[in-house]
Order: C-alpha cells, then structure tokens, then sequence
C-alpha cells in the first residue's frame, strides 16, 4: 500500500508539471521547472484561502541557508493569501535563545521558529503538536519514517519537516574513478584507488592527494574539507566519524550514553580511535581547514578545491549546481566504516567491518503554542514544503533543503529538473535510501540541555585538533563534563529522554 | 522657601539609573542564586552552588579570564603608542592634515562584526589574499589555526579597530595643551625628543591615564572580534572571558551559572581597573 502511494506521489510529481506550469508558473517563476503540484498546500489551494488583515511572524535563520526560501515562500504565500508576513533573520548560533528567551519569559514574538531537529526536547514543551489535518496528509504520508522520528517527540510530531539532513561522503568521481589516477596511485602506494570504505582508506588517500595540482587547473588541491571550526557544528562531523567504529549493532541501549547507567560512553576506545583519526585529518586539509565552518566546507568541497568531503547535503548540491566548476564529477557514498569496531560490553574490539549511517540533525522549524495564528502559521509551513516548492528548494544548494520524502529518492527529480548525470543520480539516490533501510543508525542526541553536552562535546575535540590534549584526554574530559550536566538536569529526565531516541537506534519505534 | 520640590527634578535621571543600572545588577545577583537552564526555567534558589562551581571546578573561566588579561592589556599598550604617533603626527602642521585626521578615524567608524568578517576573509589561510602576498616571500603563517599566531591575529584586529580612538582622544588632549611649555623649551634649544619627553608626555599624562582606562575597560569586553574570527579557537587558545560567559549563557543557556560568572567577572574589573588607574596614576603623574 505504502510502495502504491508513494509510486502515486512520486508519478503526480514527474508527470503533472505539463498540466500545470503555464497557470502558476508564470506568477511564480521559482517553480517554473515543475508548476504547481496538487496537493493540500498547493498554490492552487492555497491562493483560495484568505488572510487578508493578519501578520504572521517568523524568526529564521540567516540568508541564504533556510532563510532564503523563508523569505520567497513568505512572499509567495502573501501573495497568494493576502497575509502581511514578517521575517527576522538570525545567526545559526543565535536560533536556540533567541526563541528560547521569550518562550520562558511565556511570551511569543515569533509565531513560527526555525531551529535544529534537536531542540525538540527542550522546545516541544513551547510548541504547538502538528494537526491532525496535516498529518494525515497526503505530503505528510511521504515524508521518511526516519524524520518523521526525527521531528517528533514520542508519537507527538512538534516540528514540521521542511527539510531532511543526514552526513554521507562526498568525493571527486573525476578522480577516483579515472583509470590513469588508479594506476598512478597503485604503482605510488600499492593500494586499490576506489570509494573509501574506511576512515583509514579516506585518510591514506586524502593525504596522497593533499597539497598537489591533481585537476591540472593551475591550484593546488586538497585531501578533504571538514567542519573543524570550534562551535560551528564540529560536533556533528566528529559523531560522523565516531560512529564507524562506537555504533555496534550488537550492543543495542545507547551509542552516546549506556542507557541503564547513563554512563557516557564518549571517552570510550571507539570514540577515541575516532578522534585520532581526526587529528590526523588535520595534515590533510586545505590551509586554514582547521577554521572551516559549515560555510567554508561547502565552499571548498563545492568549488573543487578537495577531493573528499563528509556531512550534510550543501557541499554535494553545491558542487552539483550549473554555476560548478565541478558539476557531474562528484559521487556520492555512504560514510566510511571501519575494520573493527568497539565493544562497550565486552569492553574490546571486534574485528570486523562496520558502518553506521548518522541521521544528523537539521533544520526544523514550528508553530509557537501561544501563537494567535496557528491555522496561518501551518499553514504557511505546509506550503513551505509543497511538492513543487520542495522540488525547486532541493536544486538550490545555497537553500539548504535536503530530501526527507520517500519521492524524493527518484534519481529522475535529479536527471530531469537538475540536468545530473544519471550515474550520479543514481549513486546520490541511492545512498540515501540505504541510510533509510539500515539498521545500525545514529540519530542526534535530543536530551534536556543537550546544547550543554553538543558544547562540551565541540570544547574538548576542538583542544585535541588544536594539539592542546591527547584525544583521550579530551575525551575523558568531556565525559566528566557530560556526568556533571546529567547529574544537573537529573539522571531521570536525561535518561528517560534518552530513551526515545535509543529506541530509534534500536529499531524499535 | 520650600525647595523640596527639586528633588521631583532628580527622579527622571533616578528612574533611568534605576531600571538600566540598578535593577539590571540586582537581577544578575538574583539570577546566579538560581540554577535557571534550558530544562529548568525560573528563579529557584540554589544558594551559593553556582559560585562554589565557578571558583572549585571551572578551570576554564580562569583561564580564559588570564587569556583575557594578556589579549585586553597587549591591545591597549599597542592601542596607545601607536595613536599617540598618529595624533602627535597630525597634531603637527604637516601637509593634508585634515585628511589624515579623517583617514585614522575610519577603521574606528566601521561596524565591528562586519569589518572583522572582512579581516577573516583577508587572514583565510588558503583563500585569503594575506598569505597569498606573503607566498612570494615564502612563508603562509597559519593566522587562524595556530592556538599562538591566532592570538596575535586577534590583536592585530584589535589594534586596527579601536587604535582611532585612542587616536582621538590623544588628539584632543594635545590640542588643548598650553603652548607655554613648547615655547620655554624652544626657546631653551631643547630636541624634538627631550621636548616630548620632559614637556608633552608629563603634560599628556591625566589624559593618557583616562584614555587607557577606558580602553581597558572596553577591550576587557573583546567578544565580536573573537565570535567572528575564530570562535575561541584553535581549541580555547582565544577564548575570553565574554565569549565564555556568552557560551554558557546564550548557547548552552545556563542563565544562573552565567549570572554567577559575570557577576565575579564585573567585581573583578571593578577592583583591578581600580588598581591600574591608582598604579598609572602614581607612575605617570609622580610629579
């Protein structure tokens, strides 16, 4: 039945452009390469209802990442429904308090908030549940089970999904698959040049293409481009690299914490073996890498300048736009894995390979409880995510929005509407979809405080990559930090919250 | 006559004093009695935990606090020699006067955030046009990512913010200098170097000793500067003590923890700057 729908949503969103593109797409030329795609919240639905006379008040974030197609899609829905809408754009670091303040003061400024998926704990008490109407919506139906997870709170889903993150690597296919660069790297180093399975393979062939002319533009290329920049969501990139070799699906009951003893398990051996790897990265990084935020990652990725590069969708988008250097000589892969991964129970090794997919945490955005114009503000997120926004929203890498529908994952949105080589469509596609399917997944941590852990996480690996403490030392470090903030909040309340995405890792909800 | 009735002209200045200075700092007392975060909002009392927390188990807060220290006093030594030169120079006729005095005071009238963005861009180890001059000479400093070079470079962006200003103010001192002296020295044959030695730098010294105070003050604030330029990294090798209070405040919302800290921080200013200008004003104005 669910493979029917989806076939239906997926068929609807090719096939229906023809029928539609003259009337809307005229007025609104963002969505000139599909038209309008029937739905609940489509343009058509939506230039029927009427707001005339209220004001309708947004906080997000900066453009253009997010805040760019929150401001086209407040003009759009004006124009349609004869709102007044207000946008405040605001720094990435800033999102959390900047609705976090008012909301404790029990006051509402903003009637929609865009933040990370992982607020969810400390903001769902602020926020109001999705309504049934939307959830049972045909668009709904056809978002992931995974963000579904994601963007709810035990069955309750308090953020409405705009957008879908996960971190995969993103490597140079004009390079890894060019015959003459394999047989060169062979003779060189005696080892297969191919997509690299492991963090160790990554690291070997990074350093061989670190700090050399090896797309003969006349610059200097790199290994990989990395968010190593203290506070700009290192954090994320170092759970990246963690979860090879600490996510055993043996050991159900907690990748970050061991959920009966709430014990952190982030200065464990697999953790470790991640960091170390981490501070080597930093000899194969473009000058300067050891600064790159978000920002620079896409930049540097996506304008060529590395041959390697992990974490959320922008860099591969954005190395796959026209205006690319490199557009159509990308791949996309699954994270590498490792040959051995760490045992929390029996307290060793397994010598065997391991990946994990991480469903990182992403943009999210919802609808304040105490907002006056809660019908207008769902509405406005609905039309946010329409089918024909959501398709044009997907080819703007600079947008920010990533898949998170199930009609999503067919290779010909891609080939299509964004002229993508087939091959990479395909491999783009398909990675993604795997992460769906696997069992051995990380989600986020969504805890009470959990800026107070994502913080203490980004102080201590930040001092190993700047060579201020040993990798274990950073990591005992901020484990004794993670004990002092669950005995703050209270081991019940981190524990029971736990739980729920524990069950998630687990398979279970 | 009843003249009780000025006091009724002081309460508009009391009522402004009191809700942007008094009532803010009793709030901030208030607020670090309480464990108020993200998970448990509102004023409860915790008594004095969050202190006990600050001075037995945040190494971090007093290192950052002695980083701060080093980065506020460094910028402020550089922030005067350096606009002393300036305004002795353009104190003196020299051509284009005017124009000079207008060009030193630009970087000064700049927003700090955005000209600090353009500092990053210019300090970008690989796409920035510093190292891309400096590669002639062979050398490419890693201005951002080595925890030392990366202190030097929040200096160098300190100086040229707020080195106007000391300008300024130095500039306004020497214009309002007698002419007496400088006249009883010429007239006594003295050098360019003994004139400004014995006769305009004791003469400088009350105004030199308010211009570096308050420049202490402000530069003992440094966050934007670091926020932009590097987070406080390499690690925490630029963390200052804004910025921490910031993180712990803003970013992980531990108002009462926060509270505690700014707090101990403000006492801590109150009673070195206090020292300082006691200490600069016995040194410079010994006679």
């Amino acid at each position: 039945m669910k493979t029917c729908l989806t076939a239906l949503i997926s068929s609807l969103m090719i096939f229906s452009p023809m029928a539609y593109a003259d009337k809307w797409s005229d007025q609104f030329p963002h969505i000139k390469a599909t038209g309008d795609i029937p739905g609940d919240c489509s343009y058509e639905k939506m230039s029927k209802k009427n707001y005339k006379g209220k004001t309708l008040k947004i906080n997000t974030h900066a453009i253009p990442v997010m805040g760019e197609p929150t401001a086209l899609h407040a003009e759009q829905f004006e124009k349609l429904t004869g709102a007044k809408v207000e946008v405040t754009h605001t720094p990435a670091g800033d999102l959390y308090s900047k609705a976090m303040v008012p909301f404790q003061a029990g006051q509402a400024p903003y009637d929609v908030v865009f933040g990370f998926s992982n607020f969810i704990n400390d903001w769902k008490r602020y926020l109001a549940p999705v309504p049934k109407k939307y959830m049972n919506s045909p668009e709904m139906k056809d978002v992931t089970k995974s963000h579904m997870g994601v963007s709810s709170w035990d069955g309750t889903m308090y953020q409405y999904p705009v957008d879908g993150d996960r971190h995969y690597l993103k490597y140079r296919k004009d390079v890894i698959d060019n015959p003459e660069m394999q047989k060169k790297y062979k003779a060189d180093t005696g080892n297969e040049l191919r997509v690299p399975r492991t963090w160790k393979e990554y690291a070997q062939m990074a350093k061989y293409f670190n700090d050399w002319d090896w797309d003969g533009d006349g610059e200097k290329e790199y290994g990989s481009a990395e968010v190593m920049k203290k506070d700009d969501l290192m954090f994320a990139a170092f759970f990246s690299r963690s979860v090879a070799y600490a996510k055993n699906p043996r050991t159900p009951g907690g990748f970050f914490f061991d959920l009966e003893t709430m014990k952190p398990n982030i200065n464990n051996p697999g953790f470790v073996e991640a960091l170390t790897d981490w501070v080597e990265a930093t000899k194969y990084v473009p000058p300067g890498g050891t600064n790159f935020g978000l920002g620079d990652e896409i930049g540097s990725f996506g304008g060529g300048q590395t041959l390697f590069s992990f974490s959320w969708d922008d860099a591969f988008i954005a190395a796959m736009q026209d205006d690319s250097p490199i557009k159509n000589k990308v791949g996309a892969a699954p994270l590498p894995g490792a040959d051995r991964v760490w045992n929390r129970v029996t307290n060793s090794w397994e010598n065997q390979y391991n990946q994990a997919p991480y469903i990182v945490w992403g943009w999210a955005v919802g609808v304040a409880k105490k907002s006056k114009v809660k019908d207008m503000a769902f509405d406005y997120l609905c039309f946010f995510s329409n089918g024909a926004n959501h398709q044009a929203d997907l080819a703007i890498g600079r947008f920010g929005v990533n898949p998170f529908k199930n009609s999503d994952f067919d290779p010909n949105i891609y080939i299509n509407s964004m002229g993508w080589d087939p091959e990479i469509a395909n491999s783009y596609t398909q990675t993604l979809l795997d992460m769906e399917k696997s069992n051995n997944r990380v989600f986020p941590l969504r805890v009470p405080g959990v800026f107070e852990f994502t913080s203490a996480v980004a102080t201590g690996t930040s001092k190993a990559l700047a060579g201020q403490l040993s990798p274990q030392e950073a990591l005992d470090e901020v484990a004794k930090e993670w004990e002092a903030i669950v005995s703050r909040v209270g081991k019940k309340a981190v524990q029971d919250a736990y739980a729920v995405g524990v069950k998630m890792e687990d398979n279970k909800l | 006559m009843n003249f009780k009735h000025k006091y009724f002209f002081l309460f508009p200045g009391l009522f402004v004093l009191i809700g942007i200075l008094i009532f803010p700092i009793i709030f901030v007392v208030r607020l670090s009695l309480s464990g108020w975060n993200s998970y448990n909002p509102g004023l409860d009392y915790i008594g004095f935990e969050n202190y006990i927390r600050l001075f037995t188990d945040d190494p971090r807060f007093w290192e950052s606090f002695f980083r701060l220290s080093f980065l506020s006093v460094t910028t402020v030594i550089l922030q005067y020699v350096i606009g002393f030169a300036l305004a002795h120079m353009v104190w003196k006729d020299i051509k284009f006067k005017r124009f000079f005095r207008v060009l030193f005071l630009v970087p000064m009238m700049t927003t700090p955030v955005i000209m600090t963005v353009i500092w990053r861009t210019f300090f970008h180890e690989s796409l920035g046009p510093v190292n891309d001059l400096l590669s002639v000479f062979g050398v490419a400093p890693k201005w951002l990512t080595d925890p030392v070079i990366a202190k030097f470079t929040v200096i160098i962006v300190e100086v040229w913010q707020w080195t106007p200003f000391m300008f300024l103010l130095l500039l306004a001192g020497l214009l309002s200098l007698p002419k007496e002296p400088f006249l009883a020295a010429a007239i006594d044959g003295a050098s360019p170097v003994r004139k400004f030695i014995y006769v305009t730098f004791p003469l400088m010294a009350p105004i030199s000793i308010g211009a570096i105070i308050i420049r202490l003050i402000e530069a003992s604030k440094i966050m934007d500067t670091v926020y932009v330029l590097t987070s406080g990294g390499p690690g925490t090798s630029t963390e200052t003590s804004s910025f921490y209070i910031f993180i712990k405040g803003l970013r992980e919302f531990q108002m009462g923890y926060a509270a505690s800290m700014s707090f101990t921080y403000l006492i801590i200013m109150i009673i070195s700057l206090t020292i300082i200008a006691k200490v600069l004003t016995k040194v410079l104005l010994k006679e």
